[in-house]
């Protein structure tokens, strides 16, 4: 999925369920996740992978989305079909297989500009 | 990846809004995969789901001019009337279902509402490449069947649907359908209760893989089959398996993993699917419904239902349903199975599914199912999972112990 997004890091080691956000306000409620607490509006989200079926990934996603409560771009270590599905209904910027790894070179709180239509990530602090 | 020139001026939106859209989306799902070009499908399964994202993506697609190019059936979206009929649905809640339904139909998609259309309206032969979403229907349709797709969301379905085409990557290969660890199978299997404790097990086990099962002796029943399938897909992302010498691609576990026998192994006793089958185990007690079909039952497992609560009551304070597809309902009025099952206080439901709003009034009621998959969508309060003869026995008493 191309397009330009930039905001601030949230970096999560885990694997993001979309539909286990509040479609609200974007904050993350899944039990037991790292994140739990924090939102994704608005930030450049970096994890690992999706997770849980495709109906309810789709549908979270878009509906953060359709409340503008989506992140502004994605960085991914392992896509699969469902997460770009996602991304492409809810219009979210979405780069993965960068040169470095992007759990070395983004920090939580980094400024980040993702241009997905170049696959070019750009890290201010 | 390569586009065609035609495909290239679908891309570039020549032909209305629609294709180019569905283009948009395979184009995305090939460049990730690094696929070289699209390839021709012969049919597709949409899973879709009465939700807002999909309904989305189908009105997007309808009202832009495109149509389905192959044959594409579509999955559960409960009928909206029929629901309101019995519980009252608010209007807020019909507009998604009706929404839906209207675009799968705009879009020419054939409106099976049912969750297992590979043994009904939608059946690929061997070797054919398909685009198949819906947790039983992708590994069922590889593996039981031999035909060829990838793990598919709804919308990724649609669009190769309305297309024709899909990016060649993945399943589509024969080098990639080798299997990636074995499962030894010591367990007894007794009927198709124990393939789903078996799915559900090996599934949460593996996570992503594609599991090569020995140990199983005598051939697996579709209902088994169907089974396996939804739970490997649902515990964990299982696209397909083998089980040489029954299912098509390999007749031996050497064929299966193409001769590369990997390292990694796991057996399963009746020990383990006990312990599954306890870990799916809640509080006993009144029971308020039943719910069975998750996946979508067949014409026997209706049969069996019939046969079970035949000249039997279902106790006054449970509601006992049975999903199915259309085309099972239709043979199982004909042959006086639904007559039997109403007799009794049942409903038969075509076109449902159970993780749909139209089962509000259930959410802070407590119930047993003989699926896994009926449980962990979480839509109701408990759902207690126990083998179809004990649900009917629970339905009679009006409590479960």
């Amino acid at each position: 999925m191309g397009g330009y997004g930039e905001g601030e890091a949230l970096v999560s080691h885990e694997a993001i369920c979309f539909y286990l956000t509040d479609p609200k306000t974007g904050i993350i409620r899944e039990k037991c996740h790292e994140l739990k607490g924090k939102s994704v509006a608005n930030k450049v989200l970096v994890f690992p992978s999706g997770k849980a079926s495709s109906v309810v990934q789709i549908d979270g996603l878009f509906k953060l989305a359709s409340n503008k409560v989506a992140p502004r771009a994605m960085i991914v270590k392992d896509v699969e079909t469902v997460l770009i599905v996602s991304a492409v209904i809810a219009h979210v910027p979405l780069v993965d297989r960068l040169e470095e790894d992007p759990f070395k070179a983004i920090h939580m709180g980094d400024f980040v500009k993702v241009d997905a239509d170049r696959r070019k990530v750009t890290v201010i602090r | 990846m390569h586009l065609t020139k035609e495909e290239e001026r679908i891309f570039n939106g020549e032909f209305g809004e629609g294709t180019q859209k569905a283009m948009e989306l395979l184009v995305a799902i090939g460049d990730a995969y690094d696929a070289e070009k699209l390839i021709p499908i012969t049919r597709a399964h949409a899973a879709s789901s009465g939700q807002e994202g999909d309904m989305y993506f189908v009105e997007l697609l309808a009202k832009g001019g495109a149509s389905c190019k192959v044959p594409t059936t579509t999955n559960p979206v409960y009928d909206v009337e029929y629901f309101h009929s019995i519980f009252g649905i608010p209007e807020k809640e019909a507009e998604v279902p009706r929404r839906v339904r209207e675009g799968y139909k705009q879009i020419g998609a054939i409106l099976s509402w049912c969750c297992t259309p590979y043994i009904t309206e939608n059946i690929p032969l061997y070797g054919e490449h398909v685009a198949f979403s819906e947790s039983s229907a992708t590994p069922y349709v590889n593996s039981v069947i031999g035909a060829r797709t990838n793990r598919e969301a709804a919308q990724s379905a649609l669009a190769a649907g309305v297309i024709g085409k899909t990016p060649e990557y993945g399943l589509h290969f024969k080098g990639n359908r080798k299997g990636t660890l074995l499962v030894k199978v010591e367990a007894t299997l007794k009927d198709e209760f124990d393939y789903t404790l078996l799915g559900q097990y090996v599934g949460k086990q593996i996570g992503y893989g594609i599991p090569v099962f020995t140990g199983i002796s005598r051939r697996p029943a579709t209902e088994e089959l169907i089974n396996l399938c939804a739970m490997l897909n649902t515990s964990g992302a299982v696209p397909m398996f083998h089980i040489p010498g029954f299912t098509v691609e390999a007749q031996t576990t050497e064929e299966a993993f193409q001769g590369d026998i990997p390292e990694d192994k796991i057996t399963v006793t009746d020990k383990e699917l006990k312990q599954t089958y306890e870990e799916l185990q809640g509080a006993s007690g009144k029971i308020d419904f039943v719910m069975l079909g998750c996946p979508h039952y067949t014409l026997k497992q209706v049969e069996e239902v019939a046969r079970l609560l035949r000249g039997k009551k279902i106790h006054d304070n449970v509601s006992f349903w049975v999903c199915t597809s259309a085309t099972a309902k239709f043979l199982a009025e004909r042959n006086g199975y639904v007559d039997v099952i109403e007799k009794a206080g049942g409903h038969v439901v075509p076109d449902t599914c159970i993780d749909e709003p139209c089962w509000h009034p259930y959410r802070h009621k407590i119930g047993v199912t003989d699926s896994p998959k009926c449980a962990y969508y979480r839509r109701f309060k408990e759902a207690v999972v126990i083998r179809l003869k004990n649900c009917v026995d629970a339905a009679i008493k009006g409590e479960w112990r």
